[in-house]
């Protein structure tokens, strides 16, 4: 057990330094794949404070890799939160004025239940025992966390990548819930393309002897290599090939010439294996597979009928979309397609393509246009909502 | 902000036409100016299509509820009567296919309201008669190799094309070249003539 918990990437997963809301036997949940999880977890951070009418909470849904800590030093790494520089006292969303709330997915490894956390039934890591999780079941858990806090109706749900479907679903699955919705650079289904991307990550940790068909913690390995190389394949998606050109270029590495070898000569080769390497101190491979599959799973279109604009119907939610030109990950395209369902629904929607070479990580960075425009939406909607300045 | 509401007098005379509280969508919204102005006086619940993406941004965080788009490809995606009114101001003229656009319109609103600049004005006449060439005027300043205008119509001709449409007119201002409303008893002539801009307000 000792070299079983050594081998576990962190000991967030069952026992998180965040917050935790346990589900005993009596709030099983039940997931699309058909199965009850009994009992479950959701670890969650928490900023600000809850007005007495409980309507300021804005919910923050992570992406693949991201975590609860949205707005706080990462106890993993212990580099700030990955949208710190959007939200904290002050910030454009301002948690002096709002109580923001960020939880593990389902499925996740920071502390919420996943196939790391440990199965009450065996007492060893459920590993591939876990039924595959997907982004409806990852809100319905949220649902579970808004509810215990007595929280009627979400003031806003934001997220961008898969945070951004999970926004989606809460906005078509519980519409009465959500006031204002702000999905970022994100599509109403995965396309072919984002499905092959994650069949190559998938691969690559399953091709890994070190994997041991998921069950890695109890051989006291974990398939560093596959996941490494999952994450270096994933990185270039998040890029566009004119960012990469203009940081790397073909600029070499730490030498003048080339050296004829395998080596990292170029310093794009050496920058996405520092990124492989520094990715599995913090991420649980198997975890890489279940979240992976809930985005490929995703498809809000199928779900209702082959009609997108079905899933909004009389929706009330304030809706506005972000989209980045150089993200080919989730093109423009893919967030126009839901400006025009949630059009054909008669919503209220912003959409507002930001000009940027960064690619679809850019919803991660201080993009000033980006910020500008979640402030002008958080304003008016909190104007709509009666929430005092 | 770019252009001064005083110089829109149009956008005025738009906003009068509509009652508070309405279902507002303004179709080539620019920088906002048409919804601020409703939003503020009218309390409408306003939404905007604009082609382009700065106008958008700009409206965005400014808290208005507008997506980029095109007028020619993008109604359709709207549903019948989802709006109280649909506003296309100076716009029309833009447009690859007005009677396209303006049939659009109508579907989705239950009125529509239409501005447009009158290129049977005086002026414009004056223009193409005597010096024969395009006109350049204060309410079209574009040269003809760069204007993004490529429909001109006349009073007479939008008229033509309502009727053609099976719109029925409602109200309908001109406004002379000093913003202001010629009398309401003036033949159509009169309007078409001396009218530099005109504003519609439309039903089916």
């Amino acid at each position: 057990m000792a070299v079983l918990r050594a081998a576990k990437t962190n000991n967030e997963v069952d026992q998180p330094s965040s917050p935790v809301l346990r589900f005993g036997p009596d709030k099983p949940l039940k997931l699309d794949a058909g199965a009850l999880l009994s009992p479950f977890q959701i670890a969650y951070q928490t900023y600000g404070t809850l007005n007495d009418a409980r309507s300021n909470a804005i919910l923050v849904c992570h992406a693949l890799t991201g975590d609860q800590h949205v707005a706080s030093t990462n106890p993993v790494t212990g580099k700030p939160g990955w949208w710190q520089v959007l939200i904290g006292p002050g910030k454009i969303i301002d948690t002096n004025r709002f109580f923001v709330i960020c939880s593990n997915v389902l499925g996740g490894c920071l502390g919420s239940t996943g196939p790391a956390s440990t199965n009450p039934a065996t007492g060893k890591p459920y590993g591939l025992d876990l039924p595959v999780i997907t982004i409806r079941d990852m809100v319905r858990a949220q649902l579970m966390l808004v509810d215990h806090f007595g929280i009627e109706k979400l003031f806003c749900v934001l997220g961008g990548s898969m945070g951004g479907m999970q926004v989606l679903e809460w906005a078509a699955s519980y519409p009465e819930r959500v006031f204002s919705a702000l999905p970022i650079a994100t599509g109403a289904r995965h396309s072919s393309q984002n499905i092959a991307f994650h069949e190559v990550g998938r691969q690559a940790v399953m091709a890994d002897p070190d994997w041991h068909g998921g069950k890695y913690f109890e051989h006291g390995k974990r398939p560093e290599k596959g996941l490494a190389v999952a994450r270096m394949a994933a990185h270039i998606t998040y890029l566009s090939e004119a960012a990469l050109h203009r940081k790397f270029g073909r600029n070499l590495q730490d030498r003048e010439a080339l050296a004829f070898g395998f080596d990292a000569d170029f310093q794009i080769e050496s920058y996405l294996r520092h990124q492989g390497m520094t990715f599995v101190d913090r991420f649980d491979a198997n975890t890489y597979l279940y979240l992976t599959r809930a985005m490929d799973y995703f498809d809000l279109v199928a779900d209702h009928g082959g009609r997108l604009a079905d899933a909004f119907a009389g929706t009330k939610t304030r809706f506005c979309l972000v989209s980045f030109t150089s993200d080919w990950l989730f093109p423009t395209e893919e967030s126009r397609s839901i400006v025009h369902a949630l059009n054909a629904a008669g919503a209220s929607v912003s959409f507002v393509e930001i000009d940027t070479d960064r690619g679809h990580d850019a919803f991660l960075l201080d993009e000033p246009e980006l910020f500008a425009a979640i402030s002008g939406f958080i304003g008016s909607a909190a104007r709509a909502r009666g929430l005092n300045a | 902000m770019s252009v001064n509401r005083a110089q829109r007098v149009d956008l005025e005379v738009v906003a009068d036409l509509i009652p508070p509280q309405s279902r507002v969508l303004d179709v080539g919204s620019g920088d906002g100016l048409l919804l601020e102005l409703l939003q503020e006086t009218k309390q409408v619940d306003g939404r905007g299509l604009e082609l382009s993406q700065r106008g958008v941004n700009e409206c965005v965080a400014r808290g208005l509820s507008v997506i980029q788009g095109d007028a020619d490809k993008d109604l359709e995606f709207y549903p019948d009567k989802g709006f109280d009114f649909v506003v296309l101001s100076q716009t029309l003229q833009a447009t690859r296919n007005p009677k396209l656009v303006l049939d659009e319109l109508l579907r989705i609103g239950n009125r529509a309201i239409v501005s447009f600049p009158n290129f049977g004005h005086w002026q414009v006449r004056l223009s193409l008669f005597v010096k024969g060439r395009m006109p350049v005027t204060k309410d079209l300043p574009y040269s003809w190799y760069d204007t993004p205008n490529i429909h001109f119509c006349t009073i007479r001709d939008f008229v033509n094309l309502c009727e053609e449409l099976g719109a029925t007119v409602e109200k309908a201002t001109a406004l002379d070249g000093n913003g202001q409303k010629i009398g309401l008893s003036m033949p159509w002539w009169f309007w078409n003539f001396f009218g530099q801009q005109a504003v519609f307000l439309l039903r089916r």
